[in-house]
């Protein structure tokens, strides 16, 4: 199988250790990961702002660069939850439906794709996994409170097989983290309030880590918690799934 | 763009000047959420029972026009007069032409969110007539004179001690005294009263039933309950939506809706009425305000489904954090966010984008309407319709040329970083608003597609 | 074109296409014990539950929670019976100082500790509200599993006016401090007749 890895566009610039981890861990695994070079972005920050009608530019180039793989694969949830959702194209809406069934998140494709059963990974560190929200409810990566139904998670799963990691319990397992694309400056004091909440959430369990499927809810955590001269640092998933 | 108009943002950050009682709303809001989970847990049919209602008001939406007319025939042949207001207005003109007709000055009102949308109570004080809200929540707001903050809990957004200093200003209890028993019997005494000397009640409708005509008012404080049975006349105001096709879907419907609301496994009262007493009268007004309308938005129509639960409000973080007064509609929180822009898409271009669409409410709603989504929708149609800032505009359109072009892209993000490198001064200031309360992420030396380019090949 | 015409225009030409009432199947356990299950639950709901054998049971509970002169409203001919007035239009408000209502109820819900009453056995629609305390009457082998089977009991029987009651009148209205005793009766006791 070739997989075409799809990096979100604010990882690409600002958190390319999540990329660099995601693309180890990968071919760690055996995969034969292609890296389409002219990929920039899926679109969603101006479709949830209203301005879906803007992001036909962005379809075709995503289109373009992702044609032809068997799989792609993102260290994001939202992004891939727009691309499934939202991939749409005038002229080429067929290779638009295959790739939007053919994209998916990081966790979820070791889960349902490779199966894997373990990693040869180390972290022995307490660690709080912050459940965003697309990746959860849109994608399915982890049961949602709201719901009567049994438990599970894939990213909890995959990171229970990373030796010496202790995961901390929340208060509140899957309360959003207030990044929500322009919300997060649009709506500044309620999203920074709901920051952090969930900052203050995971440090009263004795976090260490944060750590998630989506790098905006980390980024816009991490600037809570520098400000206040924190040690607790934020971690994507594939950072420490590929730590040793 | 007017700025005049209140806008969620301004009034959610003026809700937050006070960290403490923010965390205050926050976590009795949480708190009832998590009441809501212990309750429904304990129905390993929940889930179902959810898909079966959603099911049924499907079904109801489709055929409203009928099941309107046997509603009404039914009511009709139980002796219940049957009045259709078209608006607002009209439904405000009949309330006043019933109370006029019999000469009666004074009623006493039950809750009901569909004529705090009318602006029931406003009209009728224009026009001599007196109203008292006997659930005690709206009282209580009713004499702070402020709009309800929620839908089911409306004066959720008061602290004990302000509670106290209204009841004394108005009903002369001790200064100081905050004690929720002696306020609740003081307000029982009080309102006790004006059961008994009230010709005239209304009520809400929570469900009414096609099949028979007859209407079910939930309470758990009895209030509608002792207006309706001691009044002459009995006016129930009814959103058309809040029609089902038969009695026995009251099954599927009350064992849904306390749980959802509060974690009760039913109000402590669920009355049907079908007939008048003997020699007194039951008016029904049936009200259209805009809710056709919304029926023929096919994106937006299952809203309609919604059985004013307020779970959605509950679990939703922007509401807890922000409190209902600050979506400045009747119904506030994620609902509230997709009817009101069918009702004045300009005055409420807002409320779509009070939210981070989590999710969290369509998971809590007991008809499953697929309110995050519909909050997504409304958002293109908003901006469709020549209502986003033109500041929002314009970045937006730089936005898409930047990403539809690779060379862009990567010149616009190696800049980025540069500047935030070399003149972080120029990002971190006050004009920025992300910077205002955290700190802007540290550049890295440069992008995975550099580092891409580097490594592999 | 009236309100009513033009309403009903609108909504036709608004509704989407037919879609089915789905099928409502919700079996109850058929091995629960509805009567422990009833007295759990209207228990946590703030009402009070006595298991009794006769009704000399209940008139004697009666004499130890009234006084001498306190008003008695009774539906029930086994426990006391006090003659209405003969002034039907200002009968329901004649009601306002009862202290206790004896009334009957036609079935009990295990899931919510519900009782279901029709005017049929009130002398007045406000009896069970506007009273200050309030005693229901039922057969413990009247008591049902959940509402659905609520609804099959009651079937399209005709009735004025029906209630589930479900304990005694409550609000949370103040910063969410549970007090019994709103607008409705201040207690409720079942009396489960064996």
């Amino acid at each position: 199988m070739n997989v075409g890895l799809f990096i979100p566009c604010y990882v690409d610039q600002f958190y390319p250790g999540a990329a660099i981890a995601t693309l180890q861990l990968l071919e760690k695994l055996g995969v034969t990961v292609g890296y389409p070079k002219n990929q920039t972005c899926c679109g969603q920050p101006m479709a949830n702002s209203g301005f879906e009608h803007l992001t036909g530019g962005c379809n075709e180039l995503f289109i373009k660069n992702f044609e032809g793989f068997d799989y792609i694969v993102a260290p994001s949830g939202s992004c891939v939850l727009h691309v499934q959702e939202h991939l749409h194209s005038h002229d080429h809406e067929q290779a638009a439906s295959t790739i939007s069934k053919r994209v998916y998140e990081l966790s979820s494709f070791l889960t349902d794709v490779l199966k894997v059963q373990s990693l040869p990974s180390k972290f022995p560190h307490k660690v709080g996994v912050h459940q965003s929200c697309h990746g959860q409810r849109g994608l399915h990566l982890s049961q949602m409170s709201e719901l009567v139904a049994p438990y599970y998670s894939k990213p909890g799963s995959l990171l229970n097989m990373v030796e010496g990691i202790e995961l901390i319990p929340l208060n509140r397992n899957d309360e959003c983290c207030g990044f929500g694309g322009t919300f997060c400056v649009a709506e500044e004091a309620v999203s920074v309030k709901m920051g952090k909440d969930r900052v203050d959430d995971h440090l009263a369990h004795g976090a260490e880590y944060i750590t998630g499927v989506d790098m905006s809810c980390l980024m816009h955590m991490e600037g809570i918690l520098n400000r206040r001269g924190s040690k607790v640092k934020v971690l994507h998933l594939a950072e420490i799934l590929n730590a040793e | 763009m007017e700025t005049e108009v209140k806008d969620h943002a301004d009034l959610a950050a003026a809700f937050n000047k006070d960290e403490d009682r923010v965390n205050w709303h926050d976590e009795t809001l949480w708190w009832i959420r998590q009441k809501r989970d212990l309750a429904v847990n304990k129905l390993p049919e929940w889930e179902l029972l959810r898909e079966t209602a959603s099911q049924i008001k499907d079904n109801v939406l489709s055929n409203l026009s009928e099941y309107l007319v046997q509603f009404e025939a039914n009511a009709q042949k139980n002796g219940v007069i049957v009045h259709w207001a078209a608006d607002a207005a009209e439904h405000n003109r009949i309330v006043l032409g019933l109370l006029n007709a019999k000469g009666i000055q004074k009623m006493v009102k039950s809750k009901s969110m569909l004529t705090e949308e009318c602006h029931l109570n406003e009209h009728l004080e224009r026009n001599g007539i007196e109203v008292i809200d006997s659930d005690l929540g709206e009282r209580i707001v009713q004499l702070a004179k402020e709009p309800p903050s929620h839908i089911v809990l409306p004066c959720i957004h008061k602290k004990k001690e302000e509670i106290g200093d209204l009841f004394h200003l108005h009903l002369g209890t001790p200064a100081g005294n905050a004690d929720p028993q002696f306020l609740t019997e003081t307000a029982r005494i009080h309102l006790r009263e004006t059961f008994l000397t009230r010709r005239a009640a209304l009520t809400g409708v929570n469900f009414a039933i096609a099949e028979t005509g007859e209407f079910v008012v939930c309470t758990n404080e009895g209030n509608a309950d002792m207006g309706a049975h001691l009044a002459e006349i009995h006016i129930a105001s009814m959103g058309m939506e809040k029609i089902i096709p038969q009695r026995r879907h009251l099954g599927v419907f009350l064992r849904l809706l306390t749980r959802s609301a509060t974690g009760q496994p039913i109000t402590t009262y669920s009355s049907h009425f079908s007939k008048p007493r003997e020699g007194k009268e039951i008016h029904i007004i049936i009200v259209d305000n805009g809710r056709s309308k919304q029926l023929g938005r096919e994106d937006f129509r299952n809203s309609l489904k919604c059985i004013r639960c307020g779970a959605c409000m509950n679990t939703c973080p922007v509401y807890r954090r922000s409190g209902g007064h600050s979506y400045h509609n009747a119904i506030s929180g994620p609902i509230g966010a997709i009817l009101a822009p069918n009702l004045d898409m300009e005055k409420f271009a807002d409320l779509p984008f009070a939210s981070t669409l989590c999710g969290s409410c369509s998971n809590v709603c007991p008809v499953k309407i697929d309110i995050h989504q519909q909050l997504y929708k409304w958002r293109q149609v908003i901006v469709q319709n020549g209502y986003a800032p033109v500041a929002k505009k314009a970045a937006m359109k730089v936005m898409s040329l930047t990403l539809s072009s690779p060379l862009a892209y990567h010149a616009g993000g190696k800049m980025g970083r540069l500047v935030m490198k070399y003149a972080p001064f120029a990002l971190n200031n006050k004009f920025n608003p992300w910077y205002k309360q955290r700190d802007m992420p540290e550049p890295p030396k440069e992008s995975f597609g550099e580092w891409y380019n580097k490594n592999r090949k | 074109m009236t309100a009513r015409n033009t309403i009903l225009a609108a909504v036709k030409a608004s509704q989407p296409a037919l879609k089915p009432l789905p099928d409502v199947y919700f079996p109850a356990d058929e091995n629960a014990d509805l009567k422990a299950k009833f007295t759990e639950i209207l228990t946590t709901i703030g009402g009070k539950v006595i298991t009794a054998e006769g009704s000399e049971e209940i008139a004697a509970y009666i004499k130890t929670i009234t006084n001498f002169g306190d008003r008695i409203e009774s539906t029930v001919d086994e426990v006391y019976k006090i003659v209405a007035e003969e002034n039907p239009s200002l009968l329901p408000h004649s009601l306002q100082n009862t202290e206790l209502a004896v009334i009957k109820a036609h079935f009990g819900v295990a899931e919510n500790g519900a009782v279901w009453i029709t005017e049929d056995l009130l002398s007045q629609r406000v009896l069970p509200f506007i009273t200050q305390h309030l005693i229901v009457v039922l057969n413990a082998a009247d008591i049902v599993a959940n509402m659905h089977q609520a609804y099959e009991r009651i079937g399209d029987r005709r009735y004025g006016f029906g209630t589930f009651i479900a304990g005694p009148s409550k609000t949370a209205d103040i910063e969410q401090s549970l007090v019994l005793g709103a607008h409705g009766s201040r207690s409720m006791t079942v009396f489960l007749m064996r």
